[in-house]
């Protein structure tokens, strides 16, 4: 079952571009070699984070938005968890969320195309309610 | 734009209803016209409903930076005037944030 995730990891701030780098497409040729797809890699860069970990002020942001299967997504947090310079990491499954949008997208441009006819049933439906319960 | 009508005037009837009643005990957005009170208090609306944010993304600091207090809490939806199906996924966005470490969970350490 493929699924989206998007893996957000954080990296020691004092840690050289091209280590960063093998980090990237070593998770990358992992994802692909166990039958997942990386989309996207967004190297979000060096920014203050919001509480002191493991004794460090700043960290690297990386994000990856993985497609995959939910095997896949947890041996790249096992890998993750025993790689030392990663301090942090985070994985969010998005495509339900992306379904929820896209239907509430559609519903919306359904509504603009013709608003007249659509509003109107509403409107009688919502007067008639109450006074129903009354 | 239908839906914006809609929404109004059915926040505005409950409001009007409770009116009487509820003006003791300064509820969320009471007082309405017919209050005549000093105390005259805007209908707050929900920030995500008017500007049709649909998604709540855990990212996005400088959205939920404004839904968070300065010590670290999240602010109440009494307070925000944020409707209960927005602040659910802005409670879950927050708390997502905090775990990666995009917002604090208290204020300064």
């Amino acid at each position: 079952m493929q699924r989206t995730y998007e893996l957000m990891f954080i990296v020691r701030p004092d840690m050289p571009e091209e280590e960063q780098e093998r980090l990237i497409s070593t998770l990358e040729s992992s994802v692909s070699g166990a039958g997942g797809t990386v989309k996207n890699v967004e190297r979000m860069g060096k920014r203050r984070m919001a509480y002191v970990v493991r004794r460090f002020q700043d960290g690297i942001y990386v994000l990856m938005i993985l497609e995959a299967p939910g095997n896949v997504v947890r041996e790249v947090e096992r890998r993750l968890r025993v790689t030392e310079p990663v301090i942090k990491f985070m994985t969010v499954r998005v495509d339900e969320e992306q379904k929820r949008l896209a239907k509430v997208k559609a519903l919306r441009q359904a509504r603009a195309r013709k608003p007249a006819p659509a509003a109107a049933p509403e409107a009688a439906a919502s007067e008639e309610q109450p006074a129903a319960t009354v | 734009m239908a839906d914006e009508q809609q929404t109004s005037s059915t926040g505005g009837a409950p409001a009007q209803s409770r009116g009487p009643g509820d003006r003791g005990g300064r509820g969320p957005g009471g007082g309405g016209r017919d209050a005549g009170r000093k105390y005259f208090r805007r209908k707050k609306v929900c920030k995500f409903c008017v500007e049709k944010i649909d998604s709540v993304d855990y990212k996005d600091t400088r959205l939920l930076g404004q839904f968070v207090a300065e010590s670290g809490k999240i602010v109440p939806r009494r307070l925000t005037g944020v409707c209960t199906p927005h602040q659910r996924r802005l409670t879950a966005a927050i708390k997502q944030a905090r775990n990666i470490a995009l917002l604090p969970f208290s204020g300064r350490h």
